[in-house]
């Protein structure tokens, strides 16, 4: 009796083997390989940071040529590397890979405040009740928005109150750029260590009496600067980073101290 | 008298309205230096219509807009412009351009202050001009401008006319005290308001804590045909313009943007309509309004007139300083209120009151977690579930956000009152339709 048992499963097991194995054939769907591919060199994190709903969305629409070789924002240029060789393709430009700075050092010590907020912990909630408590409309209020926003750890609050970002972790995703209510978290080049460390759009006077590390304008920089680099608009000093060989001269130059390297901006915040 | 029906949800916090309800209203004194915001209302901001340098007289308009909806500014004091910047806005909390008039101390009338006759004998069309031109807007605190409220769109018919006399927002006793001293410019403002908005029935709506004002009004009803007075249990927030309505009426607004006119009615505070009348027999456009000055860190509280553009520092001084230091600074009574980081700020017209508390009044205890007890709906009066907006505001689940009904909010407070978990669910709430606006905003 076993033996007939074990044959009618194996036969059966053998009809539909087969039955599967030219319908396998026959209805076929031609994918792309390339799109497996794709997806194994993207990050996999899911951040979004493409606009599209995911690292497999991403492959898709790259081996659909809907999306460039190098809308990877998390994954930069050696992920966009990657890419155009598996896309057998060369990219036009070789992009620089950007990281996200907070253009703000002024901590508890430094900046004014004009009133205490209580109340729900976000930046965006402090912005929306009488424009936060700081003296400085354009300063870190230290709630953690861009903490919350970041998909890779790389940004956190000094014990001085003023958000702070790592450099080796940051991918330039941008969400902490979108996050801020105060529009100071800028990507500026990965190679850069001169920066402008504050985006106080008042007049010297005024940014004086809000702040101790607050841009006054008063354009030493400008004048300091062998490139011509920097320029002061709407009462903030500016460098253009494609003139910019980082010689710090400006910082040497700068009363307030706000030009300075990222290194010098970690230990500010921090203190 | 009407027969009121209620409304659910709600709060009963103490009232406070001794400090200030037996003070007569008495006139602040005369600003040396006018900052007339050129946006305190809700619609389209002003374009000044002066410059820096013109002299300015009383009553005369220096700002306004083409925008439907808008209310025009006028100067509060004779003088000359000493400049036009970007000043404090005490509800923004952010800067907006305002017109800064040094006073000449001479307050002389402008050529278009003149009276313009009374409610009777006036047309609907030119009352609705007059409205226009005064910059009337509701002065309990929203600012909506009154000439857009009475001139409904084609095809809503108003059958019924509330004027708004609830004042139940704690400490505040302006319009109590309007009522009281002034019912026959309420009574006679409620008709030209009826008029303008082609209405014939109208009900005065005052809550049972203010005994005195109900008698003085029903004294200035006599011989009035069209008005009635109802008079409501104490009970926070009546004075919402919806559950006003569903107070009296029984009626229910729909959710926005439905609109008070969808069901027939127009709601307009007592204090408008006092204001309407004052211009209609001075021609005096709305340069001043009723200030609650109180809380237990002022000298000395009081009600008063105060003229728009007055610093709250001179407004705090007039009732005789501060003790000591304060705790918190309100513009408005401490449900609805916002509060203020400066005393820089100007009156406006919106400025219902002036709340100083002590630094023991103001202390706020630690939130901690929600502990799911309900009590956020049970006292919400537009049945939404505050406990779960919050909770999705703050995991980000926008979309959850949104179907909780968010945007049905009245932001009166009664959430965050009876919590015992000390959340603060109408800061969140907000913060949540604020990331929904601006989600729509930018088409996501």
């Amino acid at each position: 009796m076993l033996i007939y048992a074990i044959a009618t499963m194996g036969l059966m097991g053998l009809i539909f083997g087969a039955l599967l194995a030219v319908a396998s054939k026959k209805f076929a769907v031609a994918s792309d390989e390339r799109v497996g591919k794709v997806r194994a060199v993207l990050p996999g994190v899911n951040c979004g940071a493409c606009g599209y709903a995911g690292c497999d969305a991403l492959a898709e629409a790259i081996v659909a040529g809907k999306a460039a070789l190098d809308a990877c924002k998390a994954g930069g240029p050696r992920v966009a590397e990657k890419v155009a060789d598996i896309m057998g393709a060369k990219l036009d430009k070789h992009p620089e890979r950007m990281v996200a700075l907070v253009k703000c050092v002024g901590n508890k010590d430094k900046t004014k405040y004009r009133g205490e907020y209580s109340g729900v912990p976000s930046c965006r909630a402090a912005v929306m009740a009488g424009n936060g408590p700081k003296d400085c409309l354009y300063g870190c209020l230290g709630f953690g928005d861009c903490v919350r926003a970041c998909p890779f750890d790389a940004i956190h609050i000094s014990p001085g109150g003023v958000a702070v970002v790592d450099a080796d972790k940051c991918t330039a995703c941008g969400k902490c750029v979108a996050a801020c209510p105060r529009g100071i978290i800028e990507l500026v080049p990965a190679s850069h260590k001169v920066h402008v460390l504050c985006m106080n759009q008042e007049k010297g006077v005024v940014t004086r009496k809000q702040c101790t590390v607050g841009c006054i304008a008063c354009q030493a920089c400008v004048r300091a600067c062998p490139k011509g680099a920097i320029s002061v608009q709407n009462n903030v000093a500016k460098i253009d980073y494609s003139k910019c060989d980082d010689c710090a001269l400006c910082a040497a130059k700068c009363p307030v101290k706000v030009i300075s390297g990222r290194k010098e901006s970690v230990e500010a915040a921090a203190s | 008298m009407i027969a009121v029906k209620g409304f659910r949800g709600g709060v009963h916090p103490p009232t406070n309205k001794h400090l200030t309800e037996d003070k007569p209203i008495r006139k602040a004194s005369e600003p040396a230096r006018a900052i007339v915001l050129l946006s305190q209302h809700t619609g389209a901001p002003c374009e000044p219509l002066v410059k820096v340098g013109d002299y300015v007289k009383v009553g005369q308009k220096i700002g306004d807009s083409k925008a439907f909806v808008s209310a025009s500014v006028h100067s509060p004091v004779s003088g000359k412009v000493a400049s036009i910047e970007p000043w404090i806005h005490p509800a923004l909390g952010k800067k907006v351009p305002a017109v800064i008039i040094d006073s000449d101390g001479q307050s002389t009338l402008h050529e278009s202050v003149t009276p313009k006759g009374s409610a009777e004998s006036l047309s609907q069309e030119e009352i609705r001009a007059i409205i226009r031109e005064s910059g009337l807007v509701g002065l309990g605190g929203a600012c909506f401008p009154t000439a857009v409220k009475v001139s409904p769109p084609k095809g809503k018919t108003i059958d019924t006319f509330l004027l708004n006399g609830a004042e139940c927002e704690p400490y505040l006793t302006a319009d109590h005290r309007i009522m009281l001293e002034r019912a026959d410019l309420v009574v006679e403002g409620a008709k030209a308001l009826m008029r303008a908005a082609g209405v014939r029935k109208g009900i005065i709506c005052i809550e049972d804590n203010k005994a005195d004002a109900v008698k003085a009004v029903e004294r200035a009803l006599r011989g009035v045909s069209g008005l009635e007075i109802a008079v409501l249990p104490t009970h926070y927030p009546q004075g919402a313009e919806k559950q006003l309505i569903k107070a009296v009426l029984g009626r229910e607004v729909p959710p926005p943007p439905g609109l008070p006119l969808d069901v027939g009615v127009v709601v307009s505070n007592v204090g408008t309509a006092a204001a309407l009348a004052t211009t209609l027999r001075t021609g005096l456009p709305l340069i001043s309004r009723i200030v609650t000055v109180t809380g237990q860190s002022v000298v000395e509280p009081s009600n008063l007139e105060v003229k728009i553009g007055t610093l709250f520092s001179s407004v705090i001084q007039d009732c005789g300083g501060l003790k000591g230091e304060p705790g918190k600074l309100i513009m408005g009574g401490p449900m609805m209120g916002v509060a203020q980081y400066t005393m820089e700020a100007p009156v406006v017209k919106g400025t219902s009151g002036l709340l100083v508390m002590s630094p023991e009044e103001a202390r706020e205890e630690e939130g901690t977690n929600c502990i799911r007890c309900g009590r956020c709906v049970e006292a919400c009066p537009v049945n939404l579930m505050p406990l779960f907006i919050r909770a999705y505001t703050e995991a980000g689940k926008w979309d959850m956000v949104e179907r909780y009904d968010a945007f049905d909010c009245i932001e009166c407070g009664c959430c965050a009152y009876v919590c015992p978990a000390k959340i603060p669910l109408v800061q969140w709430i907000r913060l949540g339709k604020n990331e929904l606006m601006s989600r729509r905003k930018g088409g996501k």
